[in-house]
């Protein structure tokens, strides 16, 4: 077991090692330093100057480690645009996409779980096969497009929900920003949770429906059949426990597509969160905050995938816990 | 395949034919209307994509012949429409119906581009894997966990971001196609590379495979000639997803502003160039292509789900 937490871990460090090289290779290629800085008025003596004393023309090891350093003390460099510490503003855009990711996660395990369910227990019935239906033109329809027609329909046509920003916010105990507390913020939060699901529900659905069939052939259940187990109990206690598992990891596992369709989403909805702020960073060739952009995202992303990791070799015995999966 | 060799040419294509009739393949699709239905739609979707030049009654990409003042006209069914521009015309003054016929063929071949680069380096990569094994290949399958679990959308967003801000818009523009392709290629390859190391494992233990050893075959020859053939269908099946997700993906990077540009647009940057004219009303310029780009991977999704019913191994009897 503690050979296969450190084995896990390091893989975990092993990964957030490549990002930072990335990142700073990024932030070492990507526009002049120097040029932010000083005038036009600057003589090439002076800035040679200059770039000795700020270490610019050090070996690359040097600056890596320089740079490795800062960042491990929460020091990302100071946005361009901004003017303010490029982590400050990454963080102070987080709660935004929080909100975005708990609304859509909401409804994904809202609805996800009775009709994955509901079609593995009645595969014949029309309403399963509707369900199964949606869900492939669902997974065929591309996220941006979603969300345009809801705006279309929505926002511009019916005039229901407001089509785009994220509204009034109100605070949670004074320390988080959040849209679920107000009205407003809610009406706003609608559309784009919407959306957001809409990409991942028909893949949920599918993947519990198949999960749960194959649990429904296993030993165990025929064997709770053959005990006179009511059908509830066995399909509801017995066989969905063993359904939830892998869906659950298989589920963390998925918040690199996330991540990718929060930034589609925020764009489309100009919902003021990390996503749409990298975008913007990208355009303005705001380096620091790019840089900033894929450490944070980078290290949710590790530290969701090696928990889920580790909760699932916890949970789950017949793992293989040293050696492939 | 290769046991035929010797016939002369005409006599196997003759009995290749007989035997496709025949087969367990040909007659699902003769009785499943939803596959034929799909299957149609996409030859029309190939075929709209290979003549776009001479179906379509503008050249979108010539400037001559757009005219800024034809900007935002509705299709011609709508009070306001113009007969010469079918499906009205785009925010600038392009026809749409042309268009849309070129952007499809943009969509379609960076789609299918980006999956013979995907199964080459998935079918090498996942060959070497299942046949060598040992040390090498569970080197490359951590690779591959490693690179599925960041989301193709995800690397192909922020590379492409990156590509585009160190290099500027102009020179990114101009390389759009070829990088689309490259990282959409580049990022899925483990999908291949996973279904081929799978069939290669059963493969490798068959006899035939031991005889070609005996002969004195080369590992290369024996991998590619005698085990690739028989992992043909796993291929297959998932080559039509890919298609339909790589798609999926250059429209939504192309949404982003970070595919194809507006003076050669594909599917995607036609649907993202008409989204802000939503607001004014001008709905045709988004709808019309998203419906277009729907209909697609609605088909190629539905032609996977049903090849993968018809050449599952588990169901072919045969």
């Amino acid at each position: 077991m503690l050979a296969f937490l450190i084995k896990r871990l390091a893989q975990a460090i092993a990964v957030m090692f490549v990002i930072s090289i990335i990142s700073f290779s990024i932030q070492d290629n990507l526009g002049d330093p120097l040029r932010e800085l000083v005038g036009q008025s600057v003589s090439e003596a002076e800035r040679q100057a200059l770039r000795d004393e700020l270490g610019l023309n050090d070996p690359f090891i040097t600056q890596y480690l320089r740079f490795a350093g800062k960042a491990l003390q929460g020091d990302l460099g100071t946005s361009y645009f901004f003017k303010k510490p490029a982590l400050e503003v990454i963080l102070s855009k987080l709660s935004a996409t929080l909100d975005l990711v708990f609304g859509a996660t909401l409804i994904i395990i809202s609805f996800s779980v009775p009709f994955g369910v509901y079609c593995a227990l009645k595969p014949q019935n029309w309403f399963a096969k509707t369900i199964m239906g949606l869900s492939t033109i669902g997974i065929s329809v591309p996220v941006f497009l979603t969300a345009i027609g809801l705006i279309y329909i929505f926002a511009i046509e019916l005039g229901w929900a407001p089509a785009f920003g994220r509204g009034e916010t109100g605070s949670f105990l004074g320390l988080w920003d959040s849209a679920f507390l107000t009205k407003d913020g809610l009406a706003h939060l609608v559309l784009p949770s919407i959306t957001l699901a809409s990409i991942m529900l028909p893949l949920f659905i599918r993947l519990i429906r198949s999960e749960m069939q194959e649990v429904l052939q296993s030993e165990y259940v025929r064997f709770a059949w053959a005990k006179g187990l009511f059908p509830n109990r066995i399909h509801y206690v017995h066989a969905l426990k063993n359904t939830m598992l892998p869906v659950i990891t298989v589920g963390g596992v998925q918040i690199g597509t996330m991540v990718a369709y929060t930034i589609l989403t925020e764009t489309v909805f100009q919902w003021p969160g990390m996503g749409f702020l990298f975008l913007e960073a990208v355009n303005r060739v705001d380096t620091p905050l790019i840089v900033a952009y894929l450490i944070v995202v980078g290290a949710i992303f590790i530290f969701v995938n090696t928990v889920v990791d580790i909760i699932y070799g916890l949970v789950n015995p017949t793992v293989k816990l040293i050696g492939n999966k | 395949m290769t046991q035929n060799s010797t016939l002369p040419v005409n006599n196997q294509a003759h009995t290749m034919s007989e035997k496709f009739f025949k087969s367990h393949f040909w007659h699902s699709f003769k009785i499943d209307i939803v596959a034929q239905l799909c299957f149609l739609v996409f030859i029309a979707y190939v075929f709209m994509a290979l003549f776009a030049p001479a179906i379509a009654p503008f050249d979108p990409y010539d400037p001559a012949s757009i005219d800024i003042m034809n900007s935002e006209i509705p299709p011609s069914w709508s009070e306001e429409g113009d007969e010469s521009f079918w499906l009205g015309t785009d925010n600038q003054g392009r026809d749409l119906w042309s268009t849309i016929l070129y952007g499809t063929r943009v969509s379609l071949l960076i789609g299918i581009g980006a999956v013979f680069l995907q199964a080459f380096l998935g079918i090498c990569i996942g060959l070497v894997a299942g046949y060598i094994g040992g040390r090498l290949d569970s080197f490359l399958m951590r690779m591959a966990d490693v690179q599925l679990s960041f989301s193709t959308l995800m690397v192909a967003i922020i590379f492409l971001a990156v590509f585009q801000a160190s290099f500027g818009t102009e020179l990114y523009q101009e390389l759009a196609m070829f990088m689309l392709i490259l990282v959409i290629g580049i990022a899925e390859w483990p999908q291949y590379a996973r279904t081929v190391r799978a069939s290669v494992l059963a493969e490798k233990e068959k006899e035939y495979v031991d005889a070609a050893r005996v002969i004195g075959l080369s590992t290369p020859r024996i991998m590619f000639r005698h085990i690739l053939p028989n992992t043909l269908s796993p291929i297959l099946v998932i080559s039509t997803v890919q298609v339909a997700n790589a798609i999926i993906a250059e429209a939504s990077l192309s949404f982003l502003g970070l595919g194809m540009p507006a003076s050669e647009p594909s599917l995607g940057s036609l649907i993202s160039s008409g989204f802000e004219y939503i607001f004014s009303g001008a709905w045709w310029i988004t709808m019309i292509p998203g419906i277009v780009l729907v209909l697609l991977v609605l088909v190629m999704n539905l032609l996977g789900d049903w090849l993968r019913d018809v050449l599952n191994p588990k169901l072919y009897k045969g």
